[in-house]
């Protein structure tokens, strides 16, 4: 148990200390792909160590909301973090949140994060809480119709069950998961602020969501939203290596197992990565007028996935 | 009858209403005199809630207990019971109302309208009337506090009676809760079965069957949905709860929509015995279909207190849904999901009692500060009122279904039970039901949405009016009254296997089994649903997390780096000369929605002309219901009246000739 406890904890502050480096290795990709040099891998963490060492300039209306909320999100996201399995299933604190309740700690850190925007109340912050919240209304319940078909393929909503599940058992085919990967990817994608949806690369004002949304953030509280975003982005990947190529994820706390496990992880990761870059590249952002059908979309090819299984496999 | 024992809970309620009757007729002794009845009867009054919350507490750890009470007519006693399921709704009414109570204690003041004296009266039968409807054994008992109870509250809604769309808003509400008592009586008449006996316990014995069973059924779905706000009769709530005082709007909201829950559960799981599935399944789409009509809804308010109605129509529909998977599991003979199902419901309930009444309360803080409702002119509060913004926060994110408050619990035994229908031995409901699952996420998502939208326009920002620049915080005696509220739903969003382990016997009344035992195998941390294997959740756990990994954060940063803090003026992508009106309004925060689920609403838009002076524009979101169902037959009806007023011309020979017309009619029908 003391074993598992000290991998849980190893496993959360590794995921954490990562996170920025895959946002570094997406947007290296992406510069690669679009034939720059790129900043270098550890850009990320130089910009966190910048931020970190600044003064904060808080604007003079903030309220407690403001100033509580940069942390409210990062802890929000590292739990999410240790929630997932990424290394190893059946970890202590996987009973304590299944995909409901992960899908709620997602939620807590967003509403937060809307909220703040809308406390200094300038132009940008509403619009970008509005912005925000339109996409998280559709993505939301998106992303818990994409949990449905495995949690009814698993008899579980519990993540590191439904992860057990589909890496160990006899390889079968489920129609319905291919639909929830496609629809899993688009929420994916509008979640984090990527191609199509947004630009995380820009401070296109009219265009802008996330960035919007962080406007009046300045130095340690920003590097703590930056951070977590980070974190969300690893998060939503690792759910997705989790949920559709499980392979060689660790059955329990055991010394080789786990360093496959982490090789295979980061092997997957680097791939996941890569393909961000490429499918960010090849794709052109949406007008925000489009979004709502785009993730629609997502929302409907969730639903046709669990509505798949039921037809195909329901009676089982 | 003896103290103590199983006695006790019908005790402790009879006296809890009894003190709130006598708390009420204190009110008449000075009826102007404010300090005796806002000081000293509105507290008085959160005692008798305390009473009756007592008395549910002791009605749920003993069996059934029925006493005839010696009042009423000659040979119509009245009949009084509490069981499981009443004694639940007792303690959602008792604990609501020591809140709300304890903030009208320091709410209502002088001023125009209603005379405090009678106010308290009506106030307090209000409350007693709930509890006896709560605690009734015979339907005619049933009726004379359901009407009691709809006339307090018809006189507590129309309290600013000088405002005509106040009188309005009251009639409306008349009308469709005597549409909604009709329909109910129906039902009693159909339950009795032809036994001219209307006590409980004989409609118990001999449950009609077949085609009557279902009329049965559906005229009380109709008749406690005219109460629940359930579509198409919910037109009455966006109305009425804007115009009542705030407190009597978080009664009506909390505690009174439960009470017509409480209603259908009682018919369709007491009194009728073997359900049909179609019953579950038309709660069902009634349900999720006034969910999402309810969010939609909320989202393009403008009028905080409308929002919040529409709010609580979402979430009568929610409870709804809930029910309905508990009646189709029930039909398919599945004992567990049954309760599974149905303790989502009566978690739900709970949860919006004390969730619901909290934002309104606050709302009625606002307005007293601000003498503000319309959302456009609000904002900024957070600074002048922080610690009602304090608890308004609690209550949205818990309405949000944020975990680790109680609104995301209930919305995860829900979801648990949808997980759990593809067992159901129906093709068809295994392919349908999953879509339920789908409306039902994306109400939640909106529920977030409109939450956000609640607090933000009114608490956070910059105030877009200079007046509210002098808004005050809540007197003690109002916060007080929050405090209890939230700490409700903290508690039971902290705590959802005690929870469960207290309405656990309603499950084992109505259903013959309990969740307790599966839903608390991983012991009292963790609540897991039908099986520790299939799904597990610990508030506990995510927000002892939560707050480690916050504070550690905040510890490292604050220790290991600089944490100089300098106050400027917002950034805003470096445009100068930020004023209140750049911020979003209520209606451009709910302007996507309009959009995106346009032919939802009836929108009527006067836009300006070119050559307009002062260019004005006005897009209002009407209810197609109004349109196509309720004109349709307000003008039927005045056409069908005003044919039958011709008979009418105030002549007297004429009426002598009419009754002698009829005299020869009926002789000639008897010979």
């Amino acid at each position: 148990m003391n074993e598992a406890i000290a991998i849980q904890v190893a496993k959360t502050i590794l995921v954490v200390l990562l996170a920025p480096l895959f946002t570094g290795w997406v947007n290296q990709c992406r510069a690669w792909l679009q034939n720059r040099r790129g900043p270098g891998l550890l850009q990320p963490y130089r910009a966190l160590r910048k931020l970190f060492h600044k003064d904060a300039i808080v604007a003079h209306r903030a309220s407690f909301l403001f100033r509580a909320t940069p942390y409210i999100r990062f802890g929000s996201m590292v739990l999410a973090a240790s929630i997932i399995p990424t290394l190893v299933t059946g970890l202590p604190i996987a009973p304590a949140a299944d995909v409901i309740a992960l899908v709620g700690i997602f939620a807590l850190g967003r509403v937060f994060m809307a909220l703040a925007a809308m406390d200094i109340g300038t132009a940008f912050g509403t619009m970008g809480a509005r912005r925000e919240m339109l996409i998280a209304f559709l993505a939301e319940p998106a992303l818990l119709m994409v949990f449905f078909t495995p949690a009814l393929i698993s008899q579980s909503t519990s993540l590191s069950t439904i992860v057990h599940t589909l890496a160990y058992q006899p390889f079968v085919i489920h129609p319905g998961l291919a639909f929830a990967a496609l629809a899993f990817l688009m929420v994916l994608l509008a979640e984090n602020a990527r191609i199509p949806i947004d630009n995380p690369a820009t401070h296109l004002e009219l265009t802008m969501i996330h960035e919007a949304l962080m406007l009046e953030y300045s130095a340690r509280h920003l590097a703590l939203m930056d951070w977590a975003s980070n974190l969300k982005l690893l998060a939503y990947t690792t759910i997705g290596v989790a949920l559709f190529v499980p392979w060689g994820i660790a059955r329990a706390v055991d010394g080789s197992a786990i360093w496959v496990a982490l090789l295979c992880l980061l092997a997957k990761l680097a791939a996941a990565g890569a393909a961000l870059a490429l499918l960010e590249t090849l794709s052109a952002k949406l007008r925000i007028f489009r979004a709502p059908e785009f993730l629609a979309m997502a929302f409907l090819l969730a639903v046709l996935g669990l509505l798949t299984h039921v037809l195909l496999e329901g009676a089982a | 009858m003896a103290l103590g024992g199983p006695h006790l809970a019908t005790v402790l309620v009879l006296a809890g209403s009894a003190h709130w009757l006598a708390a009420g007729l204190a009110g008449l002794a000075r009826p102007q005199g404010l300090l005796w009845i806002a000081r000293i009867l509105f507290p008085l009054g959160a005692l008798g809630g305390l009473a009756v919350a007592a008395g549910g507490v002791a009605g749920l750890s003993h069996g059934p207990v029925a006493v005839i009470l010696p009042l009423g007519l000659p040979d119509l006693p009245f009949h009084v019971r509490v069981d499981a399921l009443s004694a639940f709704f007792l303690v959602l009414l008792g604990i609501a109302s020591v809140g709300v109570s304890i903030f009208s204690a320091g709410y209502f003041r002088a001023g125009h309208g209603t005379a405090p004296g009678l106010l308290c009266i009506q106030y307090h039968v209000f409350l007693a009337s709930m509890a006896l409807v709560l605690i009734a054994d015979d339907a005619y008992l049933f009726m004379v506090a359901w009407e009691t109870m709809a006339l307090s509250s018809y006189f507590l809604v129309t309290s600013n009676h000088h405002i005509p769309e106040i009188r309005r808003a009251g009639f409306l509400y008349l009308l469709i809760a005597h549409v909604g008592a009709v329909a109910i009586l129906l039902s009693y008449g159909v339950l009795q079965a032809g036994q001219g006996d209307y006590v409980f316990s004989s409609m118990r014995a001999h449950p009609p069957q077949g085609w009557w069973a279902s009329m049965a059924f559906v005229l009380a779905l109709f008749g406690f949905g005219a109460k629940a706000g359930l579509l198409p009769l919910h037109v009455w709530l966006p109305e009425a709860h804007p115009a009542a005082p705030s407190p009597v709007s978080a009664l009506m909201s909390g505690v009174m929509l439960k009470t017509a829950i409480y209603g259908i559960l009682r018919v369709t799981f007491d009194l009728l015995d073997a359900p049909q599935w179609w019953w579950g399944v038309l709660t069902l789409a009634l349900g999720l279909l006034t969910a999402v009509f309810g969010v939609l809804f909320a989202a393009v308010q403008t009028d905080m207190k409308r929002l919040l109605a529409y709010s609580s129509i979402e979430n009568i529909g929610v409870v709804l849904i809930a029910v309905g998977l508990a009646i189709t599991f029930r039909a398919y003979a599945m004992p567990l999901l049954a309760a599974l199902a149905l303790t989502a419901a009566l978690y739900h309930c709970i949860n919006h009692a004390l969730f619901k009444s909290l934002l309104f309360l606050a709302t009625g803080s606002v307005l007293h500060s601000t003498r503000e409702r319309n959302l456009g002119k609000l904002g900024g509060l957070i600074h002048s009122m922080p610690s009602v913004a304090f608890f308004a926060l609690i209550g949205a994110l818990a309405i949000a279904g944020i975990p680790p408050l109680n609104g995301f619990v209930s919305e995860w035994l829900l979801l648990q039970a949808f997980l759990a229908t593809p067992s159901l031995p129906n093709s068809y409901l295994n392919m349908l039901i999953p879509l339920g699952a789908a409306a039902l996420t994306l109400a939640a998502g909106l529920a977030g949405y409109v939450m956000v939208k609640f607090y933000g326009v009114i608490f956070l920002g910059q105030p877009r009016e200079p007046a509210l620049a002098h808004a005050h915080d809540a007197g003690w005696l109002e916060r007080l009254g929050m405090a209890w509220l939230a700490a409700g739903c903290v508690a039971l969003g902290l705590l959802p296997l005690r929870t469960v382990a207290i309405l656990d016997p309603v499950n084992s009344l109505l259903l013959a089994r309990t969740l307790s035992e599966t839903a608390g195998r991983s012991g009292w941390l963790f609540i897991t649903g039908l099986a520790p294997e299939r799904a597990s959740y610990s508030p506990l756990i995510v927000f002892c997390g939560m707050l480690s990994v916050v504070a550690a954060t905040f510890l490292v940063v604050r220790f290991r780096y600089n944490c100089r803090l300098r106050r400027g003026e917002p950034w805003d992508c470096g445009h100068p000369g930020l004023t209140a009106r750049m911020q979003d309004t209520a209606e451009g925060f709910g302007q996507p929605i309009k959009q995106i689920f346009e032919p939802m609403f009836r929108i009527e838009r006067q836009l300006p002309t070119p050559f307009d002076e002062r260019p004005a524009y006005r897009a209002t979101a009407g209810d197609h219901f109004w349109f196509w169902a309720y004109l349709p037959v307000a003008r039927l009806t005045e056409r069908v009246s005003r044919s039958i007023g011709v008979l009418q011309h105030g002549r007297i020979s004429l009426y002598l000739l009419y009754s002698l017309i009829t005299l020869v009619l009926l002789l000639l029908v008897v010979t």
